[in-house]
């Protein structure tokens, strides 16, 4: 094998797994160390410096990190890590004297962005301290886009919201509330923007066209559409029986959203069975927990409507299974009819762009889509920028974020006269955690604790007001031994081949059997012939230069190491070293890093 | 020394023996000596030894004398049954043990300076006694505890970390053993487990006294450029005279080797120990001829490693003494202990 490089900050980024998979790469070890030492502020600004909305996203986010946690790899919960950048964000104290500020003077280019959604606001974020003057087009009242029409409030206060949208439109950016653009065209050709970047999300709900939909159109609502008439307060009730159509985490707030607003029986009408729901897991738990019913393998056939008004629906009762091509089919077993006063539809989000000509140099492509580029997101049209679920149809807020970092770097590329193309370099600090003999300078003794819990606010006290929010978040007792479960992923198990006698005492205190020294081969081979078999190809092996005594080779498999430091612990010559890694993860602005830092 | 527990966390597809334990399961505390001890990869490869042979942990029993060495049965199989004997006198108190019972696997763990130098005629006499029991000399050539004199093990020309020479003549544990009638004489190197797993499993299955004196450096005192006992001169002088193999009871014969340079040798529990010859003229059952090679070797600065000697016997101390065939515990107490009245008749006989 090659010996690995790893001093390409790609390498070590790939073993904090909670990083890598993080859309903007929070630096998740670090903040929930910054909590354990209840340094929340600090916490809180590390976060917003990748997420920006850290309150937001303490909430609300999909959580890509927490599947990945490695902690699923030796025990069966990941670490809470959403909840505890909740924990950041709900102790910190004020914040304001260290937020980014923009320069009195400015730089003298002007930037629109449509929509106020989290990907334009992530421009605004990092333009506005560069000098940028920016303009959101905001067709409602308020900012925030799905944030804020799609996200209830009994899981987002206004608040927080409010909050964190404030900390980046009171940098003096000009946002203009209900200022629809109907006309792309009109707005480029005035010429008064040199960019423009379109944040304006999924916003159309899919239909649902089985017979009855025109005649008790009275009674079903498009799903996003009704969250945000709940959250302007055009809605405050519904039928007593409701259905919801579709089990994604849309469906699951707008149940949630129907208990609150009187509803006695929710059903969620599933067409598939559990292993296929989009929800998240957890927000499916959440809403079993408010006694809503999920009923599975329920294909809607039609709506029944008496009298002109809505009386239910009937389902096919449908059974699945794979076909020789490994695609799932349906049989139809039976039909049942299930009485609704209201039906729900949250099947779905389109992307829509009525107001963009098709004749103005932005290319279309599939579904009716702009084309966009994925490292850049330019459209074909230079200078006019695609992000956030505008751009490749619906993912969620930490894409979103991250697609505007992105595009702020194109943007100030373009505004500067340099190529989109050339991205700024990804950089790393790597610092060696010895504080004493076997002392390091991050909490090693590996904690057992189980997941924690979360703290609901009682049930009855939550159904009854759509403002209470339902989660509590951890107090200081549950987020103190919530971190100790974080296994520090960021500590790298460095390795220097010339200092190893091959004394194996690394390899024989390994508690998961992650490093063998070996003669060199293959990585196929050397997979099989491991301490234990290295079977998690997700996972890369370190395979260090040839040792100085025998021309073996030190090869660790990165997959389960829980960052303990024994291996550096009863190291006798500091071959390794436990070193904190930091991933230098640029933004717009971002020109080098400094000298001590390795970059590629 | 590490001041955490190792972490609970486990490789998920770790292995299970025939009793259902895990490697992990062999595991006793942290250790507590040097990082790089060359005693921690002996615990390693006992631990790996123990699991191979699925040993009930509550069956075994672990001794030990004083010094670096006496400390490791500390950190394995932490379910045995366990004495730190005063210095040098492990071997009497692990014949002692044996004698009550007989039916226990006894391990018994030393060093050069507790078997060399105060233990020297212990040692001695548990080989001659024949006690049934593997005896693992952990042998650095240094009195680690006390800082790092030489031992009786060191060899001539040997440095002290300070750069003294030793001039005193060494004390070879292997060509001691072999001229007092010892039946399983092997030497290996911490640092080749490899090597020494086979020998281990084989010393705990071997009928009457399995010696093993293991090279096991001492990275604090004895690791240095000059030293003979150092990771990198026993790399570059040691040379493998028998490669073995241990084929446990029922277990199918893997490895092929070429007839003729194969050695095998049925021990008393019906496993085999399969021995590979790496020099044709080298025979591991003749006594006489092992010491000459031994003697050759060394005087050429050669460590000579593997199971050096092997002789199948069922001979050990219960035979010698003719001792009743079941542990004292499982002998009913009127015959262990017939009264006075026996007693007495016992005397008479002798007025």
């Amino acid at each position: 094998m090659q010996p690995t490089n790893t001093r390409d900050p790609q390498y070590y980024h790939k073993v904090v797994d909670c990083q890598w998979a993080c859309p903007a790469h929070t630096n998740v070890p670090e903040y929930i160390r910054l909590i354990a030492a209840g340094r929340f502020t600090e916490s809180y600004l590390l976060n917003r410096k990748s997420n920006v909305f850290p309150g937001i996203l303490g909430r609300t986010c999909d959580r890509p990190c927490e599947p990945a946690c490695r902690r699923t790899r030796v025990e069966d919960e990941p670490v809470a890590i959403c909840r505890l950048k909740r924990v950041a964000a709900d102790l910190r104290d004020d914040v304001s004297d260290f937020l980014p500020a923009a320069p009195t003077e400015k730089n003298g280019k002007k930037v629109a962005l449509i929509g106020a959604g989290p990907a334009s606001l992530t421009v605004a974020n990092d333009l506005m301290p560069l000098g940028y003057e920016i303009t959101i087009f905001e067709a409602l009242p308020k900012a925030g886009g799905l944030m804020r029409t799609n996200i209830p409030s009994f899981r987002l206060p206004v608040r927080v919201l409010e909050e964190e949208i404030d900390y980046i439109l009171d940098m003096g950016v000009d946002i203009r509330f209900d200022h629809r653009i109907d006309s792309m065209k009109k707005l480029l050709d005035g010429g008064e923007y040199d960019a423009v970047f379109v944040g304006t999300g999924a916003p159309k709900g899919k239909e649902l066209n089985i017979p009855g939909r025109q005649e008790a159109d009275a009674n079903i609502h498009i799903g996003i559409e009704w969250l945000e008439a709940i959250h302007f307060g055009h809605v405050d009730a519904v039928g007593e029986r409701v259905l919801v159509i579709g089990v994604g985490n849309t469906a699951m707030d707008c149940c949630r959203s129907a208990k609150r607003l009187g509803g006695k029986q929710i059903k969620v009408m599933a067409r598939k069975s559990r292993p296929y729901f989009k929800a998240s897991p957890w927000e499916l738990e959440d809403a079993e927990d408010e006694q809503v019913e999920i009923l599975v393998n329920h294909s809607p056939a039609s709506f029944v409507v008496e009298d002109g008004r809505l009386t239910g629906m009937m389902f096919d009762l449908v059974e699945w299974k794979e076909n020789e091509k490994g695609r799932l089919v349906s049989t139809k077993l039976d039909e049942v009819f299930i009485p609704a006063d209201d039906v729900v539809l949250a099947i779905g989000q389109d992307n829509a762009f009525p107001w963009i000509e098709r004749d103005i140099g932005i290319e279309f492509g599939e579904w009716d889509m702009p084309v966009v580029d994925r490292a850049t997101f330019m459209t074909t049209r230079e200078g006019v920028f695609v992000g956030g679920d505008a751009a490749w149809g619906p993912e969620n807020i930490i894409w979103a974020v991250e697609h505007g970092h992105q595009a702020a770097i194109s943007i100030h590329n373009y505004c500067e006269g340099k190529s989109v193309t050339e991205r700024p370099p990804y950089g790393m600090n790597l610092v060696s955690t010895k504080m004493g003999i076997h002392e390091w300078r991050y909490s090693n003794d590996y904690d057992a604790n189980l997941r924690t819990e979360m703290r609901y606010e009682d049930l009855e006290k939550r159904l009854a007001d759509m403002m209470v929010e339902a989660e509590l978040g951890f107090d200081l007792g549950q987020a103190s031994r919530e971190v100790e479960r974080c296994l520090n992923c960021d500590i790298q198990t460095d390795f220097s081949a010339k200092l190893c006698i091959e004394c194996d005492a690394c390899v024989d205190i390994c508690p998961v059997l992650c490093l063998t020294i070996t003669h060199d081969g293959e990585e196929d081979d050397l997979r099989n012939r491991l301490t234990a078999p290295a079977e998690n190809r997700d996972q890369a092996l370190f395979a260090s230069e040839s040792l100085p005594q025998t021309g073996r080779i030190m090869v660790k498999d990165e997959d389960l190491c829980v960052h303990c430091g024994l291996c550096a612990e009863r190291c006798p010559t500091a071959a390794w070293d436990m070193m904190q890694f930091d991933l230098l993860n640029p933004h717009a602005g971002t020109e080098s890093w400094p000298t001590t830092a390795i970059t590629v | 020394m590490s001041y955490i527990a190792k972490p609970a966390a486990r490789h998920p597809q770790m292995p299970r023996n025939a009793i259902g334990l895990t490697p992990r399961d062999y595991e006793g505390s942290m250790s507590t000596l040097c990082a790089g001890c060359g005693h921690d990869s002996v615990t390693a490869a006992l631990i790996q030894a123990f699991f191979e042979l699925a040993v009930e942990p509550h069956r075994v029993v672990k001794v030990s004398g004083i010094g670096c060495s006496a400390k490791t049965p500390t950190y394995f199989v932490s379910e045995a049954h366990g004495f730190n004997s005063v210095h040098g006198r492990m071997p009497s108190v692990a014949a002692g043990a044996n004698a009550a019972n007989r039916e226990l696997l006894y391990v018994g763990i030393s060093g050069d300076g507790d078997s060399l130098s105060i233990g020297l005629g212990q040692f001695c006499h548990a080989i001659r006694r024949n006690v049934n029991m593997l005896y693992v000399l952990e042998n650095n050539g240094v009195y680690g505890l006390t800082k790092g004199q030489f031992s009786a093990s060191a060899d001539i020309g040997s440095l002290s970390k300070a750069g003294v020479a030793n001039r005193q003549g060494p004390i070879d544990p292997v060509t001691l053993a072999l001229s007092l009638g010892a039946t399983f004489v092997a030497r290996s190197f911490s640092g080749d487990k490899d090597q020494l797993v086979p020998i281990l499993m084989a010393g705990m299955r071997h009928q009457g006294f399995a010696f093993i004196d293991v090279i096991s450096p001492c990275v604090t005192f004895n690791d240095h450029e000059g030293s003979t006992k150092s990771y990198a001169h026993t790399r570059t002088h040691m040379h493998e005279v028998v490669e073995t193999d241990f084929v446990p009871l029922k277990a199918e014969i893997r490895t092929k080797y070429d007839e003729g340079s194969v050695k095998a040798v049925t021990l008393h529990d019906g496993s085999t120990v399969r021995l590979r010859k790496t020099d044709p003229e080298y025979d591991p059952g003749d006594r006489r001829a092992v010491l000459d090679y031994l003697g050759a070797t060394a005087a050429e600065g050669e460590v000579a490693t593997g199971l050096l000697y092997l002789e199948g016997t069922e001979d050990d101390m219960h035979s010698f003494e003719n001792t009743v065939d079941a542990p004292l515990v499982n002998v009913p107490f009127d015959t262990l202990c017939p009264g006075s009245a026996v007693l007495d008749e016992i005397q008479e006989e002798w007025r």
